[in-house]
């Protein structure tokens, strides 16, 4: 029962994330790849690993991907078409993922696995206990962490002053028409 | 050994396997895709293969403090997906793309 739970989350999880490279539209692929998080939570729970499943969802499903929604829908990214990669250049993508991926089997294949005797217990109650007798520092260093990113990212994303700042954006992009124009220009300084 | 789960015929190398191609496909996406954002969503399904190896190994192991560092690594992977996205938003404002090939310009 919980082999056939595991190969039905595995195939769902390898399709949301093969549909993520390969749909046209990034909204659709923010889609799949919640579809990809969620079947990971659930691969979580399999290893009774409920706290973690739970942070998952919230953190992963519920603040990262809804981030990446709001930034695809406040800079219209669906609408625009994007420029593909070549023929070849998507070839050589596929033949380097699929080559990794045998060299990465092939390496852990052999790989010796030792097995202890003990259960392990994903609860919030034993996670917590770990997490803030051993690893009281570290917990201590991500807040710390998460508070310089959140500073980072207002800092970055506020709007500042244009004086100062106008020659140096039109020297780094000289006002195009239109996109394809902007790449030969970039092209063509470079 | 991890009775409730081998008894079901579930082993590590499952997990491996799995993360492996997972990952495999999150390096493809780096290489296949020009939008920066698929990207950063290919950036994360990396992060979360190796985020589920760590659990199936500290589960199969006995040891709770592979669950620990994969809750660290959620946070710092929420930390660079804000600062990476507002990043990407400032350059969309001046130069109006995110495709990786025009912001070449640290390249050379």
């Amino acid at each position: 029962m919980t082999l056939y739970a595991f190969y039905f989350l595995s195939f769902l999880a390898v399709l949301g994330a093969l549909m993520v490279v390969f749909s046209r539209s990034p909204v659709t692929s923010v889609i799949f790849l919640v579809m990809t998080f969620f079947t990971i939570a659930c691969h979580y729970m399999l290893l009774n690993a409920q706290f973690l499943a739970a942070v998952h969802v919230i953190v992963y499903a519920g603040a990262i991907m809804v981030l990446f929604l709001y930034v695809i829908m406040l800079l219209n990214l669906n609408e625009a078409v994007e420029q593909q990669k070549t023929l070849l250049l998507k070839i050589a993508a596929i033949g380097t993922g699929g080559l990794f991926m045998i060299v990465l089997s092939a390496a852990m294949r052999t790989a010796e696995t030792t097995y202890l005797d003990t259960t392990v217990a994903g609860s919030a109650r034993s996670l917590g206990k770990v997490l803030l007798n051993e690893y009281l520092l570290p917990f201590e260093a991500v807040s710390l962490l998460l508070l310089a990113a959140m500073t980072g990212a207002i800092m970055l994303a506020r709007p500042r002053k244009q004086k100062p700042a106008a020659k140096d954006v039109g020297a780094l992009a000289p006002e195009p028409q239109s996109k394809v124009e902007q790449t030969e220009s970039v092209a063509h300084e470079q | 050994m991890n009775s409730s789960l081998m008894q079901n015929g579930l082993a590590l190398e499952h997990y491996v396997m799995l993360s492996t191609a997972l990952f495999a496909i999150g390096v493809m996406g780096v290489l296949f895709r020009r939008n920066a954002i698929i990207i950063f969503m290919c950036i994360e399904l990396m992060l979360n293969a190796v985020n589920l190896l760590l659990v199936a190994f500290a589960t199969f192991h006995g040891d709770t403090a592979g669950q620990v560092f994969v809750f660290f690594i959620m946070a710092v992977a929420a930390a660079e997906v804000a600062v990476g996205l507002a990043i990407l938003t400032v350059l969309y404002n001046k130069l109006k793309t995110t495709d990786i090939d025009i912001l070449s310009k640290l390249k050379w």
